[in-house]
């Protein structure tokens, strides 16, 4: 079943266009990535799926999935809160569960993302990496049905990622949770993604969708193949 | 509710309810789901029901489960649970604790003394700051140093033109309300005239310096901290510094410079209208003559007077420009940080101004000018 249909989609800021003819179906737990040259509009793209910015043709149509959670590219971490806090809150404002259970629920998610120990630090003491954690830790406060995730390998070391790898593996397998994730990180991608949308910079328009792997050997554009085969697993 | 926990043969049998663990409990001692204290335990046996489609909340029980069994040193085996949700415990568990274990919150003591450390470090951050730009100057005054020529021009243009109407404005308002108090006491005693000698003396030696400090504070002075606080989030200090250029020459000395040379120039445009804004109101209520106000002003405003307001402004322009920089300078890394460099900056501005001016006022007297 599809939980999110991308419909001939043109996503840009005020009148210019960054990308046009976007279409896509994302399945439900699915892992699909967006990749593309800098500039391209991955992250356009994905604040267009959640509502940020409003398309300029075209539609994003959701069915099923009734809750999202997202990790924008710096984490996006309320300062004024400790990390406990911040991942607290979208349970605070849901307000279903009592005090002691939501502070549990929000000790294992951080937990989850090995911020075990630094709850009650707040993010301007925090690395780039970990803020991001904790933002990915706030993502899942409410267990959500599609989660998105805007370039989580950005600050992270090899070992964090492999281990953010591991956990949307899980959450995916285990929950059956749809993941979009937009990512420079081929290892990552080779490791996690089922399928994957490439926006090209220079065309603003996609070039390819498909599975990594098949795409680094037989994608039309060369650019792809070329981007892919980096790193050909 | 069905009983949850069963001891069997050293094993611990959790029987999960079909829908799953209600997340509420989490909240809630084990030993009010039912799990009794005591005993030696090999594992952890869960009888899961056919339908059973997890969710974290039974992962974060499992995990709470876990650790409170082996608080006790036992270790524990975890029989029976999905894979993957057993991947799921094995990620949350696996965590090292980040923070130092046992560590606890300063004290009150402790506060205070870190606090009077941390102000003590920052005064003597503030006292090598002005001691670096004033061994700075010669370099200036001989067109040697490293100052962007477009900056300076920024800097000027922010704290002269741009500062002018409010300037006027505060001034024109401080003559008038002088001039309203003064008239009302010194009609009774006949001496109404004197309003005259009351707006200028205290317009020109005391309260305009002080006055447009506090505005250029508040306005050029926040400005400058928060323009480098930004600039120290943005990694632009330190690109400087790599590139063996000193901050206090490139950013501080070209602020100090032009506030301080500016102030002076804003000294006498805001007398003009605190003494016009006396003079409006004067005029009017004790009905005096404009020729008769400003004779009488020209009579009792001396040169020392303007001279020690003109040195006034000059001090407190290096002052306000130094201490914005000094807080841009020293701020965190972070936008709140930028917000809390331009707090700081014209709060201590305003008290340094005053502090000065006090500082002034003794001097003054001392030395009978």
């Amino acid at each position: 079943m599809n939980v999110i249909s991308i419909e001939d989609l043109t996503i840009g800021y005020g009148p210019h266009p960054v990308q046009s003819a976007i279409s896509a179906q994302i399945g439900e737990g699915e892992i699909f990535a967006v990749v593309g040259d800098s500039g391209s509009g991955k992250s356009t793209l994905l604040r267009t799926m959640i509502g940020l910015l409003p398309p300029q043709s075209g539609r994003v149509v959701f069915q099923g999935a009734s809750s999202f959670g997202v990790l924008f590219q710096n984490g996006a971490l309320w300062t004024s809160m400790s990390v406990l806090e911040n991942v607290m809150l979208p349970m605070d404002l849901q307000g279903e569960l009592p005090r002691a259970a939501r502070r549990a629920l929000a000790r294992f998610k951080l937990a989850l993302v090995g911020l075990a120990g630094d709850e009650d630090r707040y993010p301007a003491s925090l690395s780039g990496g970990m803020r991001k954690r904790a933002g990915l830790a706030r993502a899942l406060a409410l267990d959500p049905g599609v989660l998105f995730l805007d370039e989580p390998s950005a600050g992270l070391d090899p070992l964090a990622l492999r281990r953010l790898d591991e956990l949307v593996l899980s959450l995916r397998d285990g929950l059956g949770i749809t993941v979009v994730v937009v990512t420079h990180e081929i290892e990552s991608l080779y490791r996690i993604a089922d399928r994957m949308l490439f926006l090209d910079g220079e065309t603003h328009r996609p070039v390819a969708l498909g599975v990594p792997a098949e795409l680094a050997r037989s994608a039309e554009s060369a650019k792809v193949r070329e981007f892919l085969s980096r790193l050909m697993p | 509710m069905d009983p949850l926990f069963k001891a069997q043969a050293g094993e611990l049998v959790v029987a999960m309810p079909e829908r799953g663990i209600d997340p509420a409990w989490l909240g809630r001692p084990l030993a009010e789901l039912g799990l009794e204290a005591g005993g030696r335990l090999s594992a952890v046996r869960v009888e899961s029901p056919a339908a059973w489609r997890w969710k974290t909340a039974d992962a974060a029980f499992f995990a709470k489960l876990l650790g409170e069994l082996e608080a006790t040193g036992q270790k524990i085996a975890l029989r029976g649970l999905p894979p993957e949700l057993e991947k799921l415990l094995a990620l949350a568990r696996g965590a090292p604790p980040a923070a130092a274990p046992g560590a606890r919150p300063p004290g009150v003591r402790e506060r205070v003394g870190l606090r009077a450390l941390s102000q003590a470090e920052d005064a003597r951050a503030f006292v090598a700051l002005l001691g670096e730009v004033v061994l700075l100057l010669p370099r200036f005054v001989a067109a040697r140093a490293k100052v962007r020529r477009a900056e300076l021009i920024e800097v000027l243009a922010e704290s002269s033109s741009r500062a002018l109407p409010i300037v006027a404005v505060v001034n024109l308002l401080m003559g008038a309300i002088l001039a309203f108090v003064g008239a009302v006491q010194l009609k009774t005693f006949g001496a109404g005239i004197y309003v005259a000698n009351l707006v200028g003396i205290a317009s020109v030696r005391e309260l305009t310096p002080i006055l447009t400090a506090i505005v250029l504070a508040g306005r050029t002075g926040a400005s400058f901290a928060a323009r480098i606080a930004t600039m120290q989030g943005n990694e632009e200090v330190d690109a400087l510094t790599a590139l063996g250029v000193s901050p206090a020459e490139f950013l501080v000395l070209p602020r100090v410079v032009a506030l301080s040379l500016l102030m002076p120039l804003l000294y006498i445009y805001g007398c003009g209208f605190a003494l016009l804004g006396g003079m409006a109101v004067s005029m009017p209520v004790l009905d005096v003559s404009a020729t008769a106000y400003v004779a009488q002003t020209q009579h009792a405003i001396a040169g020392a007077h303007f001279a020690i307001g003109a040195l006034k402004a000059f001090v407190f322009g290096a002052l306000v420009a130094l201490v914005g920089c000094h807080h841009g300078l020293r701020a965190p890394r972070s936008a709140a940080g930028v917000g809390a460099a331009t707090t700081s900056a014209v709060v201590n501005s305003i008290i340094g101004v005053i502090a000065l001016d006090a500082v002034f006022a003794v001097c003054a007297n001392a030395l009978k000018v």
